[in-house]
């Protein structure tokens, strides 16, 4: 491991976020921390995750797509941001894309998801 | 004026704060980084003190290089790199320099080579805005156009801004601020981009456009200096915790002292209580 990679991990270590198994397709809940002056509260933004990006790396992100009043409404966070509190997963949905962009021009009945029916929990999760 | 240091750019990678913020910052890493030899008003006619940093192959050394770590008695390195210093801040030869030379919030300059990017159009190289793509421009749309008058001046003038050989040039990038160090493994992480690519030689320096701060370290942080401190923090800890426990005996022993006094005087008292009790 080269030094650049070890502190990643590391900083991935001590931030220590609880991450799902998760992908494009699948519904989630992300309880973000908001600061409103001095106090803080967690908001909470269900919608489809349409991308994930950047693997499981410091770097990486996901977007979530929900319609809010009728608009569509797309959010970038980062995985390891430490004003995510919590990251729930609602429902498992059956895509066959990795980046679910064509969702963007679809509305209503087009826009639906299969739910998944085969889900299986990861080894290395089922095991601890 | 103090010393700079020289530096390997390992790459980029980002710090999440704990609010939430992310910083970009580039990796550099100082490997033996120590003083090969000085420079010096008598013998140069300038004071400055010459670096050496990471670990190079005796055998891919020349004689004569390798003579000249003889004399400072160091490992051969694999880069060197003089940098200027006022008399008073110049330092020992075979001193080693660690990453507490600069700290968190300083403000540096870094000056690396940047990447070559070959024969580059006026585009590319000078942010050219090129041809239009339509209206009669026949396969010159990168181009740069005019480069002059007419028949007077007749010629093009010098300096003119047109394509050519682009990067793989020293630059330097003023202001650049520390965001985190790491002694033991002797990192720096600088916010934002340095010039050059990965595995690539940079030298660091305290910002010219800044004022020098106050708590920077003259004439340099040193791994002996380091240790010095090291060893003096433990002695005085040990004595410290010599005197503790010294205070604790002695605390003991009073405590001891109070316990046997009390306990002479207990059966006294004892004995005092039923003949008081008779009297009544």
């Amino acid at each position: 491991m080269n030094m650049i990679e070890q502190i990643e991990a590391e900083q991935i270590a001590t931030l220590g976020k609880d991450i799902p198994d998760f992908a494009a397709g699948d519904t989630v809940r992300i309880g973000y921390k908001v600061t409103e002056g001095t106090r803080t509260r967690v908001q909470n933004y269900e919608g489809v995750c349409i991308a994930r990006k950047g693997g499981s790396g410091i770097g990486a992100a996901f977007t979530v797509r929900k319609i809010s009043f009728g608009e569509g409404v797309e959010r970038v966070f980062p995985l390891h941001s430490p004003n995510i509190d919590s990251i729930t997963v609602v429902r498992r949905g059956r895509v066959r894309r990795a980046k679910l962009y064509y969702l963007r021009s679809r509305r209503g009945k087009s826009a639906r998801i299969a739910e998944k029916t085969n889900y299986r929990p990861l080894a290395d999760k089922a095991g601890s | 004026m103090r010393s700079g240091v020289i530096a390997k750019k390992l790459g980029m990678t980002r710090l999440f704060m704990e609010d939430g913020q992310q910083i970009p910052v580039t990796v550099l890493q100082m490997e033996n980084l120590q003083v090969v030899a000085q420079r010096t008003a008598e013998k140069d006619g300038y004071t400055a003190v010459q670096l050496g940093v990471g670990a190079a192959k005796a055998k891919n050394v020349s004689k004569a290089q390798r003579g000249h770590y003889a004399v400072a008695k160091v490992e051969p390195k694999r880069k060197l790199a003089e940098f200027r210093v006022s008399a008073d801040n110049l330092i020992e030869v075979g001193e080693e320099i660690i990453a507490a030379h600069y700290f968190e919030g300083q403000y540096v300059d870094v000056a690396g080579t940047s990447i070559g990017k070959g024969f580059a159009g006026a585009m590319k190289r000078h942010n050219f805005g090129g041809l239009r793509a339509s209206h009669g421009v026949s396969i010159s749309h990168r181009s740069h156009g005019s480069t002059g008058q007419c028949q007077d001046p007749g010629r093009v003038f010098k300096g003119k801004k047109m394509a050519g050989h682009m990067g793989a040039a020293r630059v330097t990038t003023q202001n650049l601020q520390v965001v985190k160090t790491d002694v033991e493994r002797g990192l720096i992480m600088i916010k934002g981009a340095v010039p050059g690519s990965k595995g690539g030689w940079v030298t660091i320096k305290d910002a010219v456009k800044k004022a020098t701060p106050e708590n920077v370290i003259y004439p340099a942080a040193l791994r002996s200096a380091a240790k010095e401190a090291e060893k003096a923090a433990e002695e005085a800890a040990a004595a410290a915790a010599a005197e503790e426990e010294a205070a604790a005996k002695a605390a003991a022993e009073a405590e001891q002292a109070a316990l046997d006094a009390a306990e002479a005087e207990t059966p006294a008292a004892d004995d005092a209580a039923p003949e008081g009790g008779d009297e009544t």
